[in-house]
């Protein structure tokens, strides 16, 4: 079953392409650790998702580049067809001159009417492509204005016009310092638009990636590149095929099959993804794992809330089953124990069958309303990913990301109250009230999650 | 890629003009090994064939033929004009983008505002028309003129209004060198303060710049480059609208009448993180100002080099505890990065704040005005304009005390403590 991407603005573009070099390099290594047979089925697979056959053998991306200025976009084709493995479509571009000037009103109610069929004629052209479709995956950020604005614009059209195939919208939350300055506005109407409109939102925070770099790869001088190649390597971990439960060598058809585990009501959408182990190279070489240490540093993780494998708070303990449930979680306490709705594991690697994930099924970690048996899934596959003999990666429903949603709800609407920078949005269409449609939208998210 | 048009007006807009031009060549020739008439040169030139006569020869794509500055030259008198027409920037412009007169406005904005304003209406419409047209995306004209004398200041404020008028799209980005106070032109108060009206209804966005900062940084460079470090002229202006990026200045403005930016640009003459301090410090400033003193509504990083987004992170993170946001922007930052260094540096930063530190010398300004006009000194070489009224004055002085106020109000916000707006609450 394939997946059809759609990158949208600067950032998107830059993203998607990394995801797809990352997907095509992890297919090609001969570090599988598993049978030739193996290697073949896992190879097909991949190229069965993500890219369409060329006749002299170069996999085209099965991509939709949009951008509404076009150095972005020119890069990314020229960067692709360089590595000489693969490419992006000729035709499977659209961009503009004149960019959305970091505004997300400009981005949905002038960019997105203006160039709605062009949009909407190419994604239709690259999804008829696909033998079997499974849907799309969008990848954009929501502090600028093309991604985030025109985004959301193309989601809904997607929703209204492909109602029965599956939408993941991968987001990129701006650093909390400060990249744009009305990225708070544009980041609530983009989140509370899309939560009408997709199936669910995949969230990666700049900040969380950049001490990835920092600290896990010791990168010095880190660029966006290091950046985008870290949160390229969580997503191809979590995409690559992977076994079905019934045979080894029937891969998983259906990639976006994740959102039906995680998303099993339609107020709690926010996704967020930990990996483990992340190091650079160099030390890659020189360390072992076992699946036992994995997994329970990737369970601390989880219940702590850390963003990395490093630093993580040991101190956190779900609470003790058969006692009273702890008070529900107000924002005023520190978030010390991370409430999940639902959680995914995917282990790649030696030895994986003989992985125990027991530690993942305590009804603790869970909100009382979905049974582990339920919210908890776990995807195994023997061919390891990307020279990481072990790998794991959890991709998590839960309260991972309410600080965060919280503390840009609240800029924003310190923001809002005092009309900064309204005027640039009104004089697009967007109004107060849709502000205000905005906040109450997210209020109701984040309270949701809080009183898990 | 979009286009900007550079409007040069009066004796100082030229002769700034005139070395924006020769750096922004400099720029792309260093940049532009191959020849090819790209997106990036495309944004501030054209490229003609000089050999078809008329408005055919324009040429989109391919080698670069000749180009062509995307700019219309105003001045009243011809001296200037003149002479960038013979110097070696000749080729670069043609006749059709000039307007000129012979007698000049004899340092008085009433004379360049009404007399040649009405004069010379349909001509600089006509050219704005012609430059446009030019044009593939027009985003922003870029006025640079003196707010001192009379025909940057009259007729470059008149012709804002044109500009809003028939291009309400398009940005109007204007760099005011203000005059500072030993100005030798007694009447500079007089034609400030009325610019400056115009500008606050009619410019999007104003850096103001003043001499003084300008002969302070100079002196510095000049300091290092005598004890042996390298260091060239400086032509701010130029790097400010040389970067080839598209341009996001409207979150400079957080509300429309807030469009006073203070600029300041360093360039590579320290280490990487000393460059980042000094672009707030006051004695890096394009105008006599102590941003870090001030309440900062905005501010725009735009980094060129061989510079990395943690470099930039790990500098605002050091430097934000020092500085003042005002409190419903405490992360108003815009970053942008650029890995074409300008020409004959490794990196460079150019940082452009909306900050209150501008209220001083709006106020000297004010002051230096009333002691004139208490007087009603020369006061009768406006009035005899026909058009002028004391009106005018009286209006243009209380535009300014208005948008001091405004200031004041923000900077008595300064040292309060954050307050959290209370917020939205759901009943679940």
């Amino acid at each position: 079953m394939s997946i059809v991407t759609v990158q949208l603005g600067q950032c998107g573009n830059q993203i998607g392409f990394e995801v797809f070099d990352a997907l095509l390099s992890d297919s090609h290594s001969s570090q599988g650790l598993c049978s030739m047979r193996e290697n073949e089925a896992y190879q097909a697979s991949c190229k069965e998702r993500f890219f369409s056959e060329e006749e002299n053998g170069v996999p085209i991306a099965r991509a939709v580049l949009v951008d509404m200025e076009p150095k972005v976009i020119n890069q990314m084709l020229s960067k692709a067809a360089q590595s000489g493995q693969w490419k992006y479509g000729q035709h499977a571009c659209f961009c503009q001159k004149q960019g959305s000037g970091n505004n997300w009103a400009y981005g949905y109610s002038v960019h997105g009417p203006r160039h709605e069929e062009s949009i909407m004629n190419i994604i239709r052209k690259e999804v008829e492509k696909c033998d079997s479709f499974s849907g799309f995956f969008i990848i954009m950020s929501m502090a600028g204005g093309t991604g985030s604005g025109l985004g959301a614009f193309v989601t809904q059209n997607l929703e209204d016009q492909y109602s029965n195939s599956l939408k993941m919208n991968q987001i990129i939350w701006p650093y909390g310092t400060g990249e744009v300055i009305v990225q708070n506005y544009n980041s609530i109407l983009t989140l509370s638009h899309l939560y009408r409109s997709s199936d669910a939102l995949l969230l990666h925070e700049n900040d969380a990636i950049h001490k990835i770099c920092a600290k896990l790869m010791n990168i010095k001088q880190i660029s966006f590149s290091d950046i985008n190649q870290v949160l390229a390597h969580q997503l191809g971990s979590v995409f690559q095929p992977t076994y079905s439960a019934e045979s080894s060598f029937h891969y998983r058809r259906n990639p976006l099959d994740l959102m039906e585990h995680l998303v099993p009501h339609p107020e709690f959408k926010m996704l967020s993804v930990r990996n483990i182990p992340h190091m650079s190279e160099n030390s890659l070489a020189y360390t072992t794992f076992t699946w036992a240490g994995l997994l329970k540093h990737l369970r601390q993780m989880l219940i702590s809330n850390a963003k990395m494998e490093e630093g993580i708070d040991r101190h956190v303990w779900p609470p003790l089953s058969g006692l009273p449930p702890l008070s529900k979680m107000s924002l005023n306490k520190d978030l010390h124990f991370n409430t999940s709705i639902a959680n995914l594991v995917i282990l790649r690697g030696k030895d994986v069958q003989s992985a125990d994930v027991e530690g993942f099924k305590d009804p603790a970690l869970y909100t009382s309303w979905l049974k582990p048996v339920n919210a908890f899934n776990v995807w195994k596959t023997q061919r390891a990913f990307s020279k990481y003999e072990k790998s794991a990666v959890l991709v998590s429903n839960s309260q991972f990301l309410v600080k965060p949603l919280d503390m840009i709800v609240g800029k924003a609407w310190n923001m809002f109250a005092s009309k900064a920078y309204i005027h640039q949005y009104t004089k697009f269409g967007i109004e107060e009230e849709d502000f205000l449609d905005s906040f109450t939208s997210l209020e109701q998210v984040v309270a949701s999650y809080c009183n898990l | 890629m979009t286009q900007s048009v550079v409007v040069q007006v009066g004796q100082c807009g030229n002769q700034i003009g005139c070395c924006f031009w020769d750096l922004a060549l400099r720029e792309h020739a260093a940049v532009n090994q191959k020849g090819i008439y790209d997106e990036a040169i495309s944004s501030f030139f054209r490229n003609v064939d000089t050999r078809v006569v008329g408005d055919g020869g324009s040429i989109s794509k391919g080698k670069i033929c000749s180009l062509k500055a995307r700019a219309v030259l105003i001045d009243m008198e011809e001296g200037v004009v003149n002479e960038i027409l013979q110097g070696p920037l000749r080729d670069v412009f043609d006749t059709k983008q000039l307007i000129t007169d012979i007698s000049g406005s004899g340092n008085n904005w009433a004379v360049g505002h009404k007399v040649f304003g009405s004069l010379y209406q349909d001509q600089i419409l006509e050219k704005f028309r012609k430059s446009a047209e030019h044009c593939d995306c027009l985003q922003c004209f870029f006025i640079i003129h003196s707010m001192g004398g009379g025909t940057g200041s009259g007729l470059g404020t008149f012709l804002l209004k044109v500009l809003e008028d028939e291009f309400p799209e398009v940005y109007r980005f204007v760099t005011s060198i203000y005059p500072s106070g030993e100005d030798d032109v007694i009447t500079s108060p007089y034609n400030s303060i009325l610019a400056m009206k115009e500008l606050n209804e009619h410019a999007d966005c104003v850096l103001p710049i003043d001499n003084q900062s300008l002969f302070d940084i100079i002196s510095k460079i000049d300091l290092m480059v005598n004890s042996g470090k390298l260091g060239t002229t400086v032509k701010p202006k130029s790097l400010v609208t040389s970067s080839s990026g598209a341009l996001k200045k409207q979150h400079k403005k957080p509300f429309d009448a807030m469009n006073n930016i203070v600029a300041n640009l360093l360039l590579n003459l320290t280490r990487l993180d000393q460059m980042f301090s000094d672009a707030f410090s006051k004695d890096h400033q394009l105008l006599r100002a102590d941003p870090k003193h001030s309440l900062y509504l905005a501010c725009a990083l735009m980094v060129r080099g061989n510079v990395q987004i943690s470099d930039l992170r790990r500098n605002i993170e050091r430097l934000k505890p020092s500085l003042q946001f005002v409190s419903w922007n405490q992360e108003g930052w815009k970053t942008s990065l650029c890995s074409v260094p300008p020409v004959g540096h490794s990196h460079s930063l150019l940082a452009l704040a909306n900050n209150t530190c501008v209220k001083p010398t709006f106020m000297e300004l004010k002051e230096r005005f009333m002691r004139l006009y208490k007087k009603k000194a020369h006061l009768h070489h406006y009035l005899q304009v026909e058009g002028m009224e004391e009106s005018c004055f009286t209006e243009a002085v209380s535009s300014l005390s208005a948008l001091i106020q405004e200031y004041d109000q923000l900077d008595a916000t300064k040292n309060m403590p954050v307050q959290d707006l209370p917020r939205l609450s759901i009943a679940m």
